[in-house]
């Protein structure tokens, strides 16, 4: 007998691995950013299965809203006549073989190791943020330099020159 | 659902996200390939997190850990868009395999 929390991860799975897959295969660039969306709500779905659901809402605010924008925006300041020709390299048998082996490796590793499993329990996002305000709070604030430190460095990239360069 | 499921989804996206790098030609599709594996790392992850039947504590640090993946793969991001952008400025193609200036 299946259970209704397996019914539902397999149709979150299913999402999350068609979305990579239209990602690595389609040819048009900007319906493979839209495959890139559907796969990480996808993944929200997984994380709240997991019952993670700061997790989920994370998920769908980043990346879901911003790192797809971001990402249209890019296809958008560059040709996109020229990414016509662009999908695929002269290496892709190779690739083929090498992510297949990966695969292979990585799920006879999974199968050889018996892992015990248990019931999930769920935490409450008010000990999640606790945790991350007094425990990880040092850690917290090194992240928030970080972002910050990659964004004046964007800035900096990708800015004019005096003599329009 | 066990651990195990989380599992084999997280080899199978990453291994989509690895041929996306090795097998494609445009740099913002080789990002995309690159935001997928991170993805599956997640995945993975919350897999261990919620089902490895660890205490209170552990689950909490393991969906921080989460967090601050999150946080660095959208700097990362931000960082790599710019660099694109600045390449196909200066050399008017975001084609990898012409972005061989270090070539010896």
């Amino acid at each position: 007998m299946i259970s209704i929390d397996l019914i539902l991860f397999f149709i979150a799975s299913s999402l999350v691995v068609g979305g990579g897959f239209l990602v690595v295969t389609v040819k048009n660039i900007v319906y493979a950013a839209f495959a890139l969306l559907v796969a990480m709500l996808g993944t929200a779905g997984i994380f709240l299965l997991a019952f993670a659901d700061f997790l989920a809402l994370v998920q769908i605010l980043i990346y879901g809203g911003a790192v797809v924008v971001v990402i249209l925006f890019a296809l958008m300041l560059t040709r996109l006549e020229d990414f016509k020709g662009l999908t695929d390299n002269s290496q892709k048998p190779l690739a083929v073989l090498v992510s297949l082996t990966v695969l292979t490796i990585m799920l006879y590793a999974i199968v050889a190791t018996a892992m015990p499993t248990s019931q999930g329990d769920a935490i409450s996002m008010i000990d999640l943020g606790v945790s991350l305000f007094q425990d990880w709070a040092i850690p917290f604030e090194v992240a928030s330099l970080v972002l910050l430190v990659a964004l004046i460095g964007a800035v900096v990239l990708v800015r004019q020159d005096e003599e329009g360069r | 659902m066990t651990i195990i499921h989380f599992q084999f989804l997280s080899a199978i996206l990453f291994s989509l996200g690895l041929y996306g790098v090795l097998a494609r030609r445009s740099a913002v599709l080789i990002l995309m390939s690159i935001e997928l594996m991170l993805n599956a790392v997640n995945i993975n992850l919350i897999g261990f997190v919620a089902f490895r039947g660890f205490g209170q504590e552990i689950q909490t640090f393991g969906q921080v850990l989460i967090i601050f993946v999150i946080t660095i793969a959208a700097a990362e991001l931000a960082l790599a868009i710019a660099i694109i952008l600045r390449i196909y400025r200066n050399k008017n193609s975001v084609n990898v395999d012409e972005m061989n200036i270090l070539k010896g």
